[in-house]
């Protein structure tokens, strides 16, 4: 296909160009610029303009191809949106499997394709409803799950065997998804048919989420284990979301977000080759979860590199030859730490700015944040207005009427290949650690993370950034918003709901089967399939979360600041 | 002899992972000139009383965004009752909700920062409200 500009243009190009500078020069001399630095949310300072001469080399086969081909840099779908839509899946998870279940109901109701599930803390660090760290915490930014009978609850009357369902869950990963399998078996539906997710990426928690619970190699051990057995037993399953959202929400910029998600795919890839698996067997199970933050057009194009970046290391790095491989299939979150307490209805306007990024970025799935999510959970007046969000730019604004609208900008293209170079220095110097495990020891991504964190602050703090209603156009009066209250009766009804079963089931099954869960660990084997028989017994969450940590040891984090 | 510098802890109590808020004011306070420890994260009220008491502070900063703040908060003031140690002023910080606000208060808890505000303001309240323990 060759190059998009003929080089002859060049240099009529270049000297109108400079005329043009110098007009703009010298009209700054009466009527200086209004900011004295352009830059994005990510620090990255932006030109006046972008032309032909800032994307000379663009190669159209070779750097952005068409949808559905490599390196699928406008898309990883052939049809993309005129096909379908993304899918509208909006994270959900208060007090109860029943309260959730209930949230689920009315979220389908209102048109959403997807489910995602957000858990409850202890639930997060595989820790019971009964334990003494659960105190406090239960049912409070998620729902509480400590055997099959709440999993079975939340999914009470919902299509699993058509609906895909994510599960935001780490540690624990393992647990929560042979009690998904379970559920479902239960109730007829073989393991083969179920589609969705488990975020299982523990790299990013000690790197930015901090939801630990064993030390990095153990930890990726388990990883292992779910991925060889999805890509045998549940083949419609992404076993692994490969998440740059939290290291985002932490306060990295835009191409650590990119660089240290990237690295830490190349980490459970090999970790994959090396338990004997071949790359073209597990890497199309292989999803990714990006944030999208404030700064529109450096978003659509960190989205951009992503794909072709992942292609370029699927097939150069991994040799893999199944065009599956190469696809970087992406979940977005609009970005949580861009809203604000003050003046809450404009979290409206943010997210809305975030999701039409998201879309022209290309991402196969979406949640859209709650105006009030910055004060407690949503409400599902709150929660519904998000939904709708996706809705109006997906079947109104005709932003999806055409695949990758802002392919050949200059501007964005530009950004694209800056942010590719970027991000692939950042993993060369990652692989010079050791891979992301060495460089997790380090502690470099959390201190390179912690300096762009305060960084981003003070230049709120100073005014160098504008924060709409934060430090500009301030008001006084308070706008108040509905609070989502969880009530603090739940806990009490959870743990006697737990102990009940502990009474209730088989003790010899559940020794018996925690035995096993042992061996498999002791032993080095797979834990699945001993997992999914113990979760059957009734084994609570936490039961099997301690034998793993009596096999493995725990984590704790080492504070640095 | 000069006064000592103000020792303050900043502490992440319970289950609760979002550290972001909590390492960026440790930073400000050490900018500003405070001897700073920094828990790290997963802390128990009687783990971080302990370590308050062991590490001599003045303040204890307490972040908390997942909700837990309601049962942590308090549990800290009883400890540090129970150690006869409330003289160590606590503030806390994080995603609380704004009814919550005046029952922490009435616990003891000097003040709640809510998204939003300036470090430089919360580094100011500290030296205007925390002053070297046993300096009278």
């Amino acid at each position: 296909m060759g190059k998009v500009f003929n080089e002859s243009v060049f240099k009529d190009i270049e000297e109108a160009q400079r005329e043009w500078e110098a007009k703009f020069d010298q009209l700054c001399e009466r009527a200086p610029e209004r900011l004295k630095r352009f830059i994005t949310v990510s620090n990255r300072e932006i030109k006046r303009i972008y032309t032909p001469l800032d994307v000379k080399d663009l190669d159209y086969g070779r750097d952005l191809g068409f949808p559905g081909e490599y390196p699928y840099t406008r898309g990883v779908q052939t049809s993309m949106y005129r096909g379908r839509l993304w899918t509208m899946r909006m994270f959900a998870g208060l007090g109860t499997a029943k309260d959730t279940n209930r949230r689920f109901h009315l979220l389908v109701r209102a048109g959403q394709t997807g489910l995602s599930v957000a858990f409850d803390m202890p639930t997060l660090m595989g820790y019971d409803s009964d334990s003494p760290k659960a105190k406090g915490e239960i049912g409070r930014c998620g729902v509480a799950i400590d055997t099959v009978k709440d999993m079975e609850e939340l999914f009470d009357g919902l299509p699993v065997d058509r609906l895909t369902t994510s599960m935001t869950i780490n540690p624990p990963a393992s647990v929560i998804w042979a009690m998904y399998i379970a559920a479902a078996e239960n109730r007829g539906i073989p393991r083969h048919l179920l589609g969705g997710t488990i975020q299982n990426d523990m790299l990013k928690e000690f790197i930015a989420q901090k939801t630990f619970m064993l030390p990095p190699v153990p930890s990726v051990k388990l990883i292992i284990d779910t991925v060889e057995f999805g890509t045998r037993q549940v083949p419609k399953w992404n076993t692994i979301s490969i998440s740059g959202y939290h290291i985002r929400e932490a306060g990295s910029t835009a191409v650590q977000e990119l660089a240290f998600t990237l690295a830490d795919g190349i980490a459970y890839t090999e970790a994959a080759i090396e338990r004997g698996l071949d790359v073209d067997e597990f890497a199309p199970r292989f999803s990714f979860f990006f944030n999208s933050h404030i700064d529109f057009f450096e978003e659509i194009a960190k989205f951009r590199a992503a794909r072709r970046m992942w292609a370029k290391i699927m097939k150069d790095r991994f040799k893999a030859k199944n065009p599956r491989s190469w696809w970087l299939r992406f979940h977005t979150q609009t970005a949580g730490c861009s809203l604000t307490a003050q003046q809450p209805y404009n979290n409206i306007v943010r997210t809305a700015l975030e999701a039409l990024a998201a879309v022209l970025g290309g991402t196969q799935s979406l949640h859209t944040n709650s105006l009030d999510e910055v004060l407690a959970l949503p409400t599902e007046e709150a929660a519904t207005i998000a939904l709708r969000t996706q809705q109006i730019i997906g079947e109104e604004s005709g932003v999806a009427n055409t695949i990758d609208p802002l392919g050949g900008s200059y501007f964005v293209e530009a950004l694209t290949n800056q942010m590719e170079e970027e991000a692939f220095e950042i993993i060369r110097k990652i692989d010079e650690m050791g891979g992301m495990l060495g460089a997790i020891e380090k502690h470099y991504p959390q201190q390179e993370i912690a300096d762009s964190a305060y960084r981003y602050q003070l230049q709120i703090d100073s005014g160098e950034r504008t924060l709409v209603g934060v430090n500009k156009y301030v008001t006084e009066e308070e706008i108040p918003v509905e609070i989502l209250e969880i009530d603090d009766a739940l806990e009490k009804l959870q743990v006697e709901k737990l102990h009940r079963i502990k009474e209730e089931r088989d003790q010899a099954k559940v020794r018996e089967s925690l035995e096993r869960v042992g061996e498999a660990c002791e032993k080095g084997l797979n834990v699945m399939e001993p997992v999914i028989e113990a979760v059957k017994n009734y084994c609570t969450l936490q039961e099997v979360c301690d034998v793993y940590r009596k096999v493995y040891g725990t984590y704790r984090d080492p504070g640095i600041f | 002899m000069a006064e000592r510098r103000i020792r303050v802890m900043v502490a992440k109590p319970g289950l609760d992972g979002h550290d972001r808020g909590a390492r960026v004011i440790a930073r400000a306070f050490r900018d500003a000139g405070f001897e700073v420890v920094y828990t790290g994260l997963h802390q128990t009220p009687e783990e971080i009383v302990e370590a308050a008491i062991q590490e001599d502070v003045d303040m204890i900063g307490l972040s908390s965004l997942a909700g837990a703040h309601r049962f942590l908060f308090p549990r800290l003031m009883e400890l540090l009752k129970e150690k006869g140690v409330e003289d160590i002023v606590v503030c806390g910080g994080g995603i609380i909700p704004k009814d919550d606000i005046p029952k922490l208060k009435e616990m003891g808890i000097k003040e709640i920062f809510t998204p939003g505000t300036p470090l430089n303001q919360i580094v100011e309240w500290v030296k205007e409200n925390v002053k070297p323990r046993g300096s009278g």
